[in-house]
Parts: C-alpha cells; sequence; structure tokens
C-alpha cells in the first residue's frame, strides 16, 4: 500500500502488562494469585510522517501508557514499535506544565537542555543563539530566559515545554494531554502554535488527549480506546460523521456541545470497568446498547490489512459488511 | 420575586497581602430563582470559586468580604458569626467540591457519614437517619444500596464517590447547593451522569444551584443563566442560549471563538491575545481593555458595570452602546 511507504511510527500487537499482585507473603497467606493488569493489550496503529494521530478515551484506557512506550519511558511485554526515524528526534510534551519543568532552573537552562545532550560539543554562543530563537518561536520573548519557571503562567509554561522538546530539532512529538491543564483561551493558543509549528517543521504528533473537540481539531486520523484496545480508528472526518462502534457513537453523544446542547439526553450507563479483571469478549458489552451473546464470549478482532479504518465490534461488523 | 433564593449584591472579595490589598471579586451582583441553575464560568483566577467561597462562608483568612451583601431567602447571610454559619451551611445551603475523595472521611463508611449528616440537620433518630440514607443513596443513583451502605469511601468509584457527595449536600433539603467544578475531575461518561442527576434532583426539588465550572459545554447543557467572569468582575451575565450564541461582551465572545467545534472546521482557533491580568495589576477602566481590539478612550478610564438589577447584560462601553461586533472582529 502506498499509504505505508511515507509511515514514520508502526506499532504492532503492541502490549503492555503491570504486575499489580499483592506482597508475595500476602499472597502465600491468603492463598491469592498474582494479578495483572493489561494497560495495553493488543494495540497496532501506523502514523504517517507529518500527519497527527490522536488516541482519545476515558481515563485508565492505556493512552498515556502508548505514549510512555513510544518513547522509550516503559519497555513493551509483547509487540513491536518500528520507529522508522532517528530516535534522538523523538521528543515529549507532558500534560502538567508545573510539574514537567525544574523550578530552580531558569528557562535558558531547561531549553538548552536537549541541545547540550545530544549534541555537547555546540559553542556556547550557539546554545544561546537557538535558545532565543525558540523562545521567539513559541511566542515568548528572549529575556523570558533568564526567568524561573514558577514566574510564568500554565499557557507560558507549556510554550517552555514546546520550545524544549523543539530544541532537539525533533521530528516526531508525543504530546501527552498538552492543553487539559490549562484554560480555553490560553489552550486555542497553544494549540494554534502546534498546528502552525506542525507545518512549518514537518513534525508528526501523536497526540494524547481525552477531549474529542480538541482531538477533532489537531488530528488527521483518530484512534478510540477502551480498557487497553483500540476499538475503531478512523480519519477525523469520517469518525465524526460516522462512528463505526457503539463505545464511539455514546462517547460523541456524551460529550457536551456548545453548538446543540442536549438538555435532556440519557447520559451512557454504567462505568468503566477495572482493567485488572475486564469483562470476557468485548470489553465493552456490559454497556453496549448493541451487545448480543457472541460479545460476551468472543473478543472482536483486529484486522490487519486496512490500516486507517477498523472496528473491533461484531454488531458493527454485521451492520455494514464492508467495514472491517 | 419571592421567589429569589440567593441574591448577592455588590459582593466585595478583598485579600490584604504584604504587597497591597487585592480584589478577588469586585462588585459582583446576581440573583438565582428557586430550582433556577446559575453557571459561574471563567478562567482560573477570574473569582468564580471565590464568589462560591463567599456564599458559602467558607474565605480563607485573611480573605474577607469587604463590601456588599449575601441574602438567602430574604437572609442575610455574609455578615453571620462563624457558629450562625455553620447552622446555614449544610442545612441551608449544600456544598459539593471538585474532588469526592477529599469531600469524605477516608475513615468513616459512607453510611455512617450520611446518618452523622442528616442527624445533624434535622431530628431523625437513628434507625430513621439510615433508612433516609438509603433513600437518598437510591435517589443519586447507586446500586446495592444494602451492601454499599457499609462500604469506605475508597472503595468506590469517581463517579459513585461523587454520587455520595451529592447525597450528603441534599440531606438537609437545602435551598441552595454550590457545586464547584462537580465534574471537573471525572470522565465524560461519568460526567454526563452526574450533571444529569444534579439536574434531576434539583428540578424535584426546586433547588437553586450555583454550578462553578469553566467548561462552557457543560455549563451550556446544564444551566438555565450563566454568569461570565473576568478578573474578578462579572463581564457578562445571561440566558444560557443568548450567551453562547449572541454573546455580547468582546471577552465572551473571544472565548466562545477559542473553543474548538465538534460542527465546523477551522484552520486556526480564534485566539484572545495576551493573557488575564495578575490581580496586583489589574489595568484602569475595563480590566479586559490591553487585549480588546475595540477599547475606546472611555474603556482604559471608567469601569464598565451590569446595571444593578438586570438579569441580563454585558459590562461593556460598546455593547452598552449598541454598538453590534462582529464575531469575526472579536478580540
Amino acid at each position: 500500500m502506498t499509504l505505508r511507504n511515507n509511515a514514520i511510527l508502526e506499532v504492532d500487537a503492541l502490549e503492555r502488562r503491570f504486575d499489580v499482585s499483592a506482597p508475595w507473603l500476602n499472597r502465600l497467606i491468603e492463598r491469592k494469585p498474582r494479578k495483572t493488569l493489561r494497560a495495553v493489550d493488543g494495540v497496532d496503529f501506523v502514523i504517517q510522517r507529518g500527519q497527527t494521530l490522536a488516541l482519545v478515551g476515558e481515563s485508565g484506557c492505556g493512552k498515556s501508557t502508548i505514549a510512555k512506550l513510544v518513547t522509550g519511558l516503559h519497555s513493551p511485554s509483547g509487540g513491536s514499535i518500528r520507529f522508522h526515524g532517528d530516535r534522538d528526534r523523538l521528543q515529549m510534551i507532558f500534560q502538567d506544565p508545573f510539574a514537567s519543568l525544574n523550578p530552580r532552573w531558569r528557562v535558558a537552562r531547561i531549553i538548552a537542555e536537549p541541545l547540550r545532550t545530544l549534541s555537547p560539543d555546540t559553542p556556547e554562543a550557539e546554545v544561546s543563539a537557538r535558545v532565543d530563537e525558540l523562545l521567539r518561536t513559541v511566542g515568548l520573548a528572549p529575556a523570558d530566559g533568564l526567568k524561573f519557571p514558577h514566574e510564568f503562567s500554565g499557557g507560558q509554561r507549556q510554550r517552555i515545554s514546546i520550545a524544549r522538546a523543539l530544541a532537539g530539532d525533533p521530528e516526531f512529538l508525543v504530546c501527552d494531554e498538552p492543553t487539559s491543564a490549562l484554560d480555553v483561551s490560553v489552550q486555542a493558543q497553544v494549540l494554534n502554535l502546534m498546528k502552525r509549528l506542525q507545518k512549518k517543521m514537518d513534525l508528526t504528533y501523536l497526540f494524547i488527549s481525552h477531549d474529542l473537540s480538541v482531538v477533532r481539531h489537531m488530528a488527521d486520523v483518530i484512534a478510540v480506546m477502551y480498557l487497553g484496545r483500540i476499538v475503531e480508528i478512523q480519519p477525523t472526518a469520517d469518525l465524526f460523521a460516522n462512528p463505526l462502534h457503539p463505545y464511539t457513537g455514546l462517547l460523541l453523544e456524551t460529550i457536551p456541545n456548545l453548538e446543540a446542547p442536549k438538555r435532556d439526553r440519557s447520559p451512557m450507563v454504567g462505568e468503566v470497568p477495572s482493567p485488572v479483571s475486564p469483562p470476557s469478549g468485548c470489553s465493552f458489552h456490559p454497556r453496549c446498547p448493541r451487545a448480543f451473546d457472541r460479545c460476551k464470549t468472543e473478543r472482536p478482532q483486529r484486522s490487519a490489512k486496512v490500516h486507517n479504518r477498523r472496528v473491533a465490534c461484531f454488531a458493527a461488523e454485521q451492520g455494514a459488511p464492508d467495514v472491517q | 420575586m419571592s421567589d429569589v433564593v440567593l441574591d448577592v449584591q455588590n459582593l466585595c472579595v478583598e485579600f490584604p497581602t504584604r504587597k497591597g490589598l487585592l480584589t478577588a471579586v469586585d462588585g459582583i451582583s446576581l440573583q438565582i430563582q428557586r430550582g433556577e441553575i446559575l453557571g459561574m464560568v471563567g478562567e482560573s483566577g477570574a473569582g468564580k470559586s471565590m464568589t462560591g467561597m463567599s456564599i458559602l462562608g467558607l474565605l480563607e483568612p485573611p480573605g474577607r468580604i469587604a463590601a456588599g451583601s449575601i441574602h438567602l431567602s430574604g437572609d442575610r447571610i455574609d455578615d453571620l458569626d462563624d457558629r450562625a454559619m455553620q447552622a446555614v451551611r449544610g442545612r441551608r445551603i449544600g456544598a459539593i467540591f471538585q474532588d469526592p475523595l477529599t469531600s469524605l472521611n477516608p475513615l468513616f463508611r459512607v453510611g455512617d457519614q450520611l446518618v452523622e449528616t442528616i442527624r445533624l440537620h434535622t431530628d431523625l433518630d437513628k434507625p430513621a437517619a439510615r433508612e433516609r440514607a438509603r433513600e437518598l443513596m437510591r435517589e443519586v443513583g447507586i446500586p446495592a444500596v444494602e451492601e454499599r451502605i457499609d462500604s469506605y469511601p475508597h472503595q468506590f468509584s469517581g463517579g459513585m464517590r461523587q454520587r455520595i457527595v451529592i447525597a450528603l449536600a441534599l440531606c438537609a433539603e437545602p435551598e441552595l447547593i454550590v457545586a464547584d467544578e462537580p465534574t471537573t475531575a471525572l470522565d465524560v461518561s461519568i460526567q454526563a451522569q452526574i450533571t444529569a442527576l444534579l439536574k434531576r434532583l434539583c428540578r424535584e426539588r426546586g433547588t437553586a444551584v450555583m454550578l462553578v465550572t469553566h467548561d462552557m459545554g457543560v455549563i451550556a447543557e446544564t444551566a438555565d443563566r450563566v454568569a461570565v467572569m473576568y478578573a474578578g468582575r462579572l463581564a457578562e451575565i445571561g440566558a444560557v442560549d443568548d450567551v453562547v450564541r449572541r454573546p455580547q461582551h468582546p471577552y465572551t465572545k473571544g472565548l466562545m471563538g477559542s473553543i474548538p467545534s465538534l460542527r465546523t472546521d477551522v484552520e486556526e482557533l480564534q485566539m484572545i491575545p495576551g493573557s488575564m491580568p495578575r490581580l496586583n495589576a489589574i489595568p484602569p477602566g475595563c480590566a479586559f481593555n490591553p487585549r480588546c481590539a475595540h477599547a475606546g478612550p472611555r474603556c482604559r478610564e471608567e469601569v464598565p458595570r451590569i446595571a444593578r438589577g438586570d438579569i441580563t447584560g454585558a459590562a461593556c462601553w460598546l455593547a452598552q452602546a449598541g454598538t453590534t461586533l462582529t464575531p469575526g472582529e472579536a478580540a
């Protein structure tokens, strides 16, 4: 397929399990078995160069674990991640701009750190010129480099995080909820900046968010996650026009809509089950209005053929046989 | 207007600091009717929580109410001493906060916490209070009440915990509930359940609600009226549909434009340049004037206010003069 030739990241049957057992003495005395949490349970997707793939889902669905797997902060328990690019040019932007910047370092030193680490031979004058340039790129002034992080607002701190990520001249950015801690008007500033930078520097984003309206604005392709699995992956416009998985449909129904408020809606029933003991078969079946017997016993499989339009749901397969 | 439950007039909240007096809330006037949900929106630091806390009498010292009045169903409550306020809080005003885990005592079973609260505010005996607790738990949608009544808070999920907190707030059938970011810590699918629950309960009981949140979407789907705050002042107040669809204040316009849409595609989101001023650096005149594309000389000198007693209005000289600001121009 021509689409895949330009792939920068290919994730295949990725798994990450965490051991959440009780301490061995408790297990011995209380005769409890080992417990494993499948945070990421057989996930695959492909990201094309210069595009944005978004992972959406509720808390505990494994989206942040994927970010950590892709950046190498966790190692996979199974499956593979192939990155067709320079590992040094993969950077990350974190959610909390208050926790991700060293409070004792001046901003210039924070931004220069990737430069100094990745190419230690750079002359000092060049480093500071580059820091000034980066500060300007993200809409701050070179004089801000002398300040400490606490002197900035949340939005400005997130700009500093972006400048730091850009310092390594990245081609691929993993953004884990980059605007969740920000107010909407500040969020708009940061999202616009990220979009502009993507165009200018031909960046590829793995964009993680729980906010569907943000994701709709940013992403080319959206993968919806539920309990460690991707239940549906589609190009953005198609996903919003025609959600295939019942969970996506309900999620779209549920999000508050400013333009067409659904003031008397019936919210999705139930809660996300614990990933330590997920339901049998399709993990969404206890909450699914379209579930039938097969969903309770058999797990819907992913199809590896089509990479940008895929749904793991028996009901959707029956309803639309052309889609797999 | 005998149905006014909450009447706030010209409320000012000040914080004396070493660097001088900070005005966190500056001349807010608003009313909430029986059975009405008023949304309070604004960015962090705009003073929306501070307004809620003043009503609850929970301002952290050295913060203090410097001027204005708060009336609850005709009774003045802002000048009560701590003891008298304690009797009002819980009984006549319920509170729901953002984090349900910190609102509950982790060492007590939820049933006991409910019974304690019910007995504090009513004269029911223990068995009757326990029965009432069961009823409340059923009403807020907790499954298998008989088993769950003796569980500890950590044994509940976030959504279920928030339901318990709502049950606690409802114990004494209060006239007013102040809900400060009640859904912010929850996932979207749970968020919808909680707002629907809050809405249903308040409609049924005629409770007035002040819903403080930063999420315009939640307001649009839950509130009847909305008050937009900016830098401690009221920027705009009105019916939800009017404020969302036809905002008058340039700040509200910019705010609406900056929210990514679920329907229309835009290359760039609308941005309000700059950021909200810190409380020690509020510019003279309209607090929004340095960021406003339309600001004139009057905006830099005189503070615009929403006329007292107006239930809709924008604190903007241009909007009050009838100048129409097209959305494209906003901010």
